[in-house]
């Protein structure tokens, strides 16, 4: 199984996945295209199973997504496919994905990695009660599933995200009782060099603010939803205003009712098929660890392309430059018809620079900043899945000399849980760094050779055995 | 939002979903918020992520522990029950 | 302030043993390691405490002494799930049983408590093993601990007693008055110490070099699988009997056999494989292929339970699979703690106890010429 069937394996089938496999296909390359999901769109073009036009007044640049599923028709499909490892050899790459209790392996010369992101969480007492969800869950229930996450729904964290969130649910009947920002919007104004050129994002912008008007959802800035509450679900929050470094003002606290919570605080890139192929990485404006990618989108590691959020939050439109950059590039390489390295068009470097500026100035408008961690109590669990609480991370530092999320993790268990950490690793590197004096690295939890679980039986056995 | 067409069993009830529906969204679309309960303190958990990420959402379906709900396509039938810890007590020596 | 007696290089489980006997025999410890606590070898094991997998000779000695110390430890500092489970190791066939008890009658000679348990027998140690197993025999001195936590533990108890603990000090010169080690020369400044530890595991060679003296210390890769949280399916540690065989090889390509047991937390740890590869990080698919598939031979039920995580770790072997312990006679005022392979966890405590002899001028309990560190010369 070590000759390639494809030219180019790419993964995930969200915007910069589709645009790759679209570039790919176009420079003439045998390509496969790999994604979890059982069929193409991802987070951003979520999407009840076969019926788009049930959500398209929720979406946004459908005429690409529709054009980009064209192309994959001359592309070999593996959706439904969880990619558990990414495998060198000699050759090049063996994909291996879990689909309905079979391991499947897809060989390539090249990849191109898109695997996106997803919410990322900061831990306040009373997160984990049913009925408060991630904003990207609300959204999911709601894109792809027709679903409302309550009837009175309270929309909190930071970042431009939280308004489709908000306008969404609204649109399909929700009271949103509030959308409350931690940061102030008035950072755009003051990077309207980055913003300006970004016409599109701006007027998309201009529609969600349009439609809260328009539903009459209070948005509040500079306040956040601190502590949320009931017993076995969520029956109302706490909202407070912040001062600049996000403590909560003296005497603002008032309780808010409602069923369900969507709190997103940015995103964060799904790294676990990079780090496998060992792709070496930074970490960016957020504070979250990107991809380190060359204009080509090439990673440290040759024959492996990264585009999207995995190098660097930005959203769909920039995923998309990336995608076809590095689709384009990788193909190339593969059928040595063009040259891997240069040749990036002008046009689609244009716009990614553009597009990359604007994400800077996002980034730098709403950072998460570190009052956040003066909510909590020493009871309220930082790890959801092992119910590590502040307390307990706090004695494996200060008791117990973890100086890194690592290591307070194998002495707290934080992380531990079956979800390895991807909700609690962000808000576990910052509370091990500030317990420790020293800057956070969250890189160092990152990585997980286990990117799915797999069952021992298919583990043991070669795929078709 | 969408008529119902199909109908799985939960616990001792049944959900109806539409085509396409995770087990996890047509729970949350009848109104139920949870069906899990922590291995250490038994708290209630239901979906959070929703998308495959957080695996707070796990739920037994047809005898079998630990799966994402929010992922699971819903099919008619289906005898989906609430999950007690790891789901997995009756291996217990 | 004034130096130390002891400065012991690695935060491990080795180190934090050779602080905490130090420190309770009087001395004045600091302990550098350039990472976290259990950032190395420690943080990757499964925590072994084991007399079943050593033929009579100098490191069963080792290991029995250690069995002792650890059951004190457990009271005397504990907070790191000391389990005297006991072990069981299986045999597939009744060739393998039959050496399987030839090994025990000696280890038996040599004051090891075992049983043999037949076909029939093993239902009762572990309902979930293969019925088709040929028989086994019962250690009932075989522990386990959570070693990252029994590092930080015996450091934290050693702190309390006045060693001091620096994290994220790297050694990168040694402090000589002629051929003496007199201290360390760290990124952080020099530290001057009456005598200086070599306790850093993986990268002992690394740390001999420093005194220009050559350590043959080398990394042998090993995977372990962690399932999701379970209910306790898995009573003791139970392993094949060919186990004993792999560890004792010299051979640098993949060897795997099969090591299942539970944990306090829910999850099963897997092992075990071996492989001279250098410090290579890759997830070798070929080796989880292969441990995954033994360990369902001895549990079936382990086919339908997750795999959540694997993890790499790298043992500090030697030559003859003897760890490194004393003095150093080429450098007066340095000694060794490290090269024990897999075995850190389980010999740390007598690693440290003996190591604290040495430096308050006792006779040893242990004779240390098969560990003395200049055998390889």
């Amino acid at each position: 199984m070590t000759s390639s069937r494809f030219d180019v394996a790419v993964v995930g089938a969200g915007p910069g996945g589709l645009a790759a496999v679209t570039a790919a296909v176009a420079a003439g390359a045998r390509v496969a295209v790999v994604d979890g999901a059982g069929q193409p769109g991802g987070q951003y073009w979520r999407h009840p199973a076969g019926d788009l036009d049930a959500v398209a007044d929720l979406h946004h640049g459908l005429r690409t997504f529709r054009a980009q599923v064209r192309a994959t028709d001359a592309a070999t499909t593996f959706f439904g496919h969880q990619v558990w490892t990414i495998e060198k050899v000699a050759a090049g790459f063996v994909v291996r994905a879990v689909a309905g209790g079979t391991e499947v392996e897809i060989a390539a010369a090249t990849l191109v990695l898109a695997p996106g992101a997803y919410d990322r969480q900061l831990p306040f007492p009373g997160w984990d009660l049913p009925g408060v969800y991630t904003a990207g869950g609300a959204q999911a229930l709601l894109k792809g599933n027709q679903v409302l996450a309550g009837r009175r729904v309270v929309v909190g964290g930071t970042g431009p995200f939280l308004l489709p969130v908000a306008s969404g649910l609204a649109a399909r009947g929700a009271k949103v009782a509030g959308v409350f920002e931690a940061n102030s919007p008035l950072g755009w104004v003051r990077r309207l060099p980055a913003v300006l050129p970004v016409a599109g994002k701006l007027t998309e912008g201009a529609g969600y603010t349009a439609a809260l008007a328009r539903y009459r959802v209070p948005y509040r800035s500079r306040h956040a939803i601190v502590a949320a509450h009931g017993t076995d679900r969520v029956t109302a929050v706490t909202v407070a205003r912040l001062d600049r470094d996000w403590r909560v003002v003296a005497g603002s606290r008032r309780r808010v009712d409602c069923d369900a919570v969507a709190v997103g605080w940015g995103f964060t890139p799904q790294l676990e098929l990079p780090l496998a192929v060992g792709c070496a990485t930074r970490v960016d404006v957020d504070g979250s660890v990107v991809v380190e990618v060359d204009a080509a989108q090439r990673s440290s590691v040759p024959g492996v392309y990264v585009a999207g959020e995995a190098c660097g939050v930005g959203g769909a439109a920039l995923a998309t430059v990336e995608g076809a950059v590095a689709g384009r590039a990788a193909a190339g390489e593969a059928t040595g018809r063009a040259a891997g390295d240069g040749g990036v068009p002008r046009r689609l470097a244009g716009q990614r620079s553009r597009l990359r500026a604007f994400a800077a100035a996002m980034h730098h408008t709403h950072p998460v900043r570190d009052g956040w961690r003066e909510w909590l109590t020493d009871e309220t669990l930082v790890c959801r899945c092992e119910e590590v609480s502040a307390g307990r991370l706090r004695e494996a530092t200060d008791e117990l000399g973890a100086t890194d999320a690592r290591s307070a993790k194998l002495l707290s268990r934080a992380g531990m849980g079956w979800c390895q950490g991807r909700v609690c690793g962000y808000a576990t590197a910052c509370l091990v760094a500030a317990q420790c004096g020293r800057p956070a690295n969250p890189g160092s939890a990152a990585e997980r050779p286990v990117a799915v679980p797999i069952t021992l039986g298919l583990l043991s056995q070669e795929p078709g055995t | 939002m969408t008529e119902q067409r199909e109908d799985f069993t939960f616990d001792d009830r049944r959900v109806g979903f539409t085509a396409g529906q995770t087990v996890g969204a047509a729970l949350v679309g009848a109104g139920i918020r949870s069906w899990r309960t922590t291995r250490v303190e038994g708290r209630p958990r239901g979906v959070f992520c929703g998308i495959g990420v957080c695996f707070d959402c796990l739920i037994t379906i047809d005898g079998v522990p630990n799966q994402r709900a929010c992922l699971v396509p819903a099919q008619p039938g289906m005898a989906v029950r609430t999950q007690e810890g790891g789901g997995r007590d009756q291996l217990a020596v | 302030m004034t130096a130390p007696d002891v400065l012991v290089i690695g935060a491990g489980v080795v180190g934090a043993a050779c602080a905490w006997y130090a420190t309770r025999a009087g001395l004045r410890v600091t302990v550098v390691d350039r990472g976290p606590v259990a950032g190395g070898t420690t943080g990757a094991g499964e925590g072994n405490i084991l007399v079943s997998d050593k033929p009579p000779g100098a490191e069963l000695r080792l290991a029995q002494l250690s069995s002792g110390l650890w059951r004190d430890l457990g009271e005397q500092v504990g907070g790191f799930e000391y389990e005297p489970k006991g072990g069981v190791v299986v045999a597939s066939a009744a060739e393998t049983l039959d050496q399987l008890g030839t090994l025990a009658d000696d280890q038996r000679g040599a004051g090891v408590e075992v049983t043999m348990i037949g076909p029939d027998g093993l239902s009762d140690y572990e309902p979930h093993l293969n019925p088709a197993l040929a028989g086994g025999a019962y250690y009932p001195q075989d522990a386990q601990v959570q070693p990252a936590l029994a590092a930080a533990r015996l450091l934290r108890a050693a702190r309390a007693a006045g060693a001091r603990l620096r994290s994220g000090v790297e050694v990168r010169g040694l402090l000589r008055d002629g051929d003496r080690v007199t201290g360390v020369r760290t990124g952080d400044g020099d530290l001057a110490a009456g005598a200086v530890i070599n306790a850093a595991g993986t990268w002992g060679g690394e740390i001999a070099r420093l005194a220009g003296i050559d350590l043959p210390v080398l990394p042998r890769r090993g995977f372990i699988l962690v399932t999701e949280p379970l209910p306790r399916i898995v009573r003791h540690k139970v392993y094949a009997a060919e186990y004993v065989s792999d560890v004792a090889s010299g051979d640098a390509d993949l060897q795997t056999s099969p090591v299942v047991e539970g944990t306090p937390a829910g999850p099963v740890l897997i092992g075990s494989s071996r492989e001279r590869v250098g410090y290579d990080r890759t997830l070798s698919v070929p080796a989880l292929r292969a441990v995954a598939a033994k360990a369902i031979g001895l549990f079936p039920v382990l086919a339908g339970v997750s795999v959540m995580r694997a993890y790499r770790g790298f043992r500090p072997y030697c030559p003859d699979h003897l760890p490194v312990i004393g003095p150093d006679p080429r450098a007066p005022g340095l000694l060794h703690a490290c090269g024990h392979e897999g075995a850190g966890i389980g010999l740390s405590a007598a690693t440290g106890l003996l190591l604290s002899q040495v430096l308050t001028g006792r006779d040893t309990e242990l004779d240390l010429t098969p560990f003395r560190p200049e055998r390889f010369a």
